[in-house]
């Protein structure tokens, strides 16, 4: 056992740091199209450095870096201030899955501008009746010559507004069993056929999109991992999902704890026992958090494979950032509810946390049934 | 960064997972509780074993192997709720001489890695194997002291595998980090009854049929189970984090202590509660083993504090915490 990084992970990460201290994101623009262009701008930085994508192969403008060495790229990034890049979906989904499961033809023509955030990617898995139960999408496609016809809906499709492509999951043999008629499409998204329009969230703005694909045309040489085995190649993009970024969030949580604590520090509040425990259990949760993603990458490191950890910080961090921005809101006061104070929104986007990449209750599903075997949940 | 245990932790592990498992079954803990007696054969084979000293070091008699080798043992002797005095003698060993002076492990150690001498550990109001103990380790707060012959006042706690009694009597001070080693230490007993309490659960629920299905297949039942993983591993990762500590980073060891103590508490309490209530009626039985858990996790939470000690703990890092990002 030994909880300290080496001196290889050292020396990452001091190279990191002295590259994010000489490239600071410069303000953060508040009007939402400013917001996106600023967060592109800084992927570009970041490529040019060699930093986008520290996970990826060498060969594919990667770095090679371990698992460990992915994690303190995001614990670094969320330190610095800087934002996600523009294209992270494109980094941490599109990639991997591209590379696991894509032709010599299709890793030469997307990697790369993936990279630099030249061409931005959005993830068309979920549907309005098919969002835990992923596998019941209704979305359509159908063969016509060389080409695939796409019809359907799509939700929750962040980022599609900016986006040049898309992976998109859709039924191509609808007498197949549910999990065996799916298809894995890259779909160009600037196409007559493909309509985005953006969802409001309860925080008012739309950070995510609804897509509707009426008759939208993806050629044959998109089909990626062969026609009918689109589950299998989705899942490869699930399991990318939260590698790294866990990490990231987790940083951004124990930011918003230090703002918290300085807060209740100037109002005098840390005297009062029963804040100081507050905060406190909060204090631990953010500590759990840390170590116990630790300890899932030693497992995938040494073993190989995935431990139940990966579920547990993502069902612990979910409900602390909830725990988190209530007890602000109670401890600060009316203004934090005022629509220009960052609490407020803090406190309205962390409903979303229980229920984006997967709901509180589908993880308690997969930590009950895979991790220790109970029987299937009715 | 390696957040696992070596291979030889891991035998260790295995090996006292398998020789509780065989020689302390739950009846034979029982036998021992009913019986207001410690199982004096399992304690004897444990000393010849080593397990005492397994944190001293080898001048002394033990085994230093270190921190993170008690904790796997005392792990281990919680999931068997096993009915020995280790906990007392193994930790006060170990603290000895991590903290001790060179008189106090020179007095004390060879004594107790042998088994010749026998310790109590707690706090005044609820010190283990305090009747008639030869050295008590007391803790109070941060402080902790070395208290020679102590006088004992008995009484009979709810774990009745155990003896105990509040202690009196003037001590010795011991090193600074003396109390976060015992908090930490007894964290991974806690975690072990946590374990217990787990993996009894799910083999219940899988086998309890009602409305003709097993009870694991409501989620009711099942999300309980999960939350209790949760609780478990949480503590886990804590607990490990502390007695790495102990070992290889003492500048971090009252903070981790002081983590892992406020997690352990709460999971072996909180998870070996659930047990009984996933288990249903037969859970509140005395046959039901489920309560030997609950009550030698209260037990453990009260020996380094108790719950409302840890939550000043988690209180005072925030203070802390406050006082850092304050210095420009």
């Amino acid at each position: 056992m030994d909880l300290t990084f080496n001196e290889a992970e050292l020396a990452f990460r001091d190279e990191l740091r002295a590259w994010f201290a000489a490239n600071e994101p410069g303000p953060e623009p508040e009007a939402e199209d400013a917001h996106y262009a600023w967060r592109r701008d800084f992927q570009r930085r970041l490529a040019d450095g060699g930093w986008a994508a520290v996970q990826w192969p060498r060969e594919y403008g990667g770095r090679g870096a371990t698992l460990t060495q992915s994690a303190i790229f995001f614990e670094e990034l969320g330190r610095s201030g800087a934002p996600l890049p523009a294209n992270v979906l494109g980094i941490l989904l599109a990639g991997p899955t591209i590379m696991t499961w894509g032709t010599p033809e299709q890793k030469d023509r997307y990697l790369a501008p993936i990279l630099t955030g030249e061409e931005i990617w959005c993830q068309g898995f979920s549907e309005p009746d098919a969002g835990s139960d992923l596998a019941s999408l209704k979305t359509r496609a159908v063969q016509d010559g060389d080409e695939w016809v796409i019809t359907g809906q799509k939700v929750w499709t962040s980022g599609a507004q900016y986006s040049k492509w898309c992976m998109l999951v859709a039924r191509t043999d609808s007498d197949a069993p549910k999990h065996k008629g799916l298809t894995f499409f890259l779909m160009d998204m600037e196409q007559p056929g493909v309509q985005v329009v953006p969802l409001r969230q309860i925080t008012g703005e739309p950070e995510f999109n609804e897509l509707f694909i009426d008759g939208a045309r993806v050629p044959a040489e998109n089909v990626l991992g062969g026609v009918g085995n689109g589950w299998k190649v989705a899942l490869t993009t699930l399991m990318n999902e939260r590698a790294g970024l866990g990490f990231f969030l987790q940083v951004r949580l124990r930011q918003l704890l230090d703002t918290l604590i300085d807060a209740a520090a100037q109002r005098g509040l840390l005297e009062d026992q029963v804040v100081a425990e507050k905060l406190g259990e909060l204090h631990l949760r953010t500590e759990i958090l840390r170590l116990t993603a630790y300890r899932g990458l030693t497992a995938v490191e040494k073993y190989g494979v995935p431990g139940p950890e990966g579920s547990l910080v993502k069902w612990l961090w979910s409900e602390s950032n909830q725990q988190l921005t209530q007890l602000a809101t109670d401890l600060l006061g009316s203004e934090t509810l005022h629509t220009d104070s960052p609490w407020a929104y803090e406190l309205l986007r962390a409903r979303g946390n229980t229920i984006e990449g997967g709901t509180t209750e589908i993880l308690k599903n997969i930590l009950a049934e895979r991790v220790l075997g109970l029987p299937k949940a009715r | 960064m390696d957040f696992d245990l070596t291979e030889d932790q891991k035998e260790i592990k295995r090996v006292a997972r398998e020789l509780l498992a065989a020689r302390s079954p739950f009846a034979a803990v029982r036998a021992a509780a009913e019986a207001a007696t410690y199982d004096a054969a399992l304690w004897a084979e444990l000393r010849e074993l080593g397990w005492a000293g397994i944190a001293v070091g080898e001048e002394y008699g033990g085994q230093g192997l270190g921190a993170v080798a008690l904790a796997v043992l005392l792990e281990e002797h919680g999931y068997a709720c096993a009915s020995t005095p280790l906990v007392s003698s193994a930790v006060v060993a170990a603290v000895i001489d991590a903290e001790g002076t060179a008189e106090q492990r020179a007095q004390w150690l060879p004594g107790l890695v042998s088994g010749e001498l026998s310790a109590a550990l707690g706090t005044r109001g609820i010190a283990a194997d305090a009747p008639g103990a030869d050295v008590a380790l007391i803790v109070d707060g941060s402080d902790a002291w070395l208290i020679g012959a102590a006088e004992a006042e008995p009484f009979v706690a709810i774990d009745l595998t155990r003896r105990f009694g509040a202690v009196h009597g003037e001590g010795e001070p011991l090193g600074p980090l003396a109390a976060a080693r015992v908090r930490g230490a007894v964290s991974a007993e806690l975690v072990g009854v946590a374990q217990r309490a787990l993996d009894m659960t799910v083999e219940y629920v899988k086998e309890r049929k009602q409305f003709g299905v097993p009870v694991g297949s409501f989620q009711a039942v099942s999300h309980r189970c999960a939350q209790m993983l949760l609780g478990t591993e949480s503590a886990r990762s804590m607990a490990y984090h502390a007695a790495w500590a102990a070992d290889a980073s003492t500048e971090t060891l009252d903070e981790a202590a002081a983590l892992a103590a406020a997690a352990a508490c709460d999971a072996g309490v909180e998870v070996s509660a659930s047990a009984i209530q996933a288990h249903g009626g037969i859970g509140f039985t005395w046959e039901a083993d489920v309560h030997w858990l609950y009550k030698r996790a209260q037990a453990d939470a009260a020996l380094i504090g108790g719950g409302k000690l840890q939550r000043s703990g988690l209180a005072e890092l925030v203070r802390r915490r406050a006082a850092r990002s304050a210095v420009p």
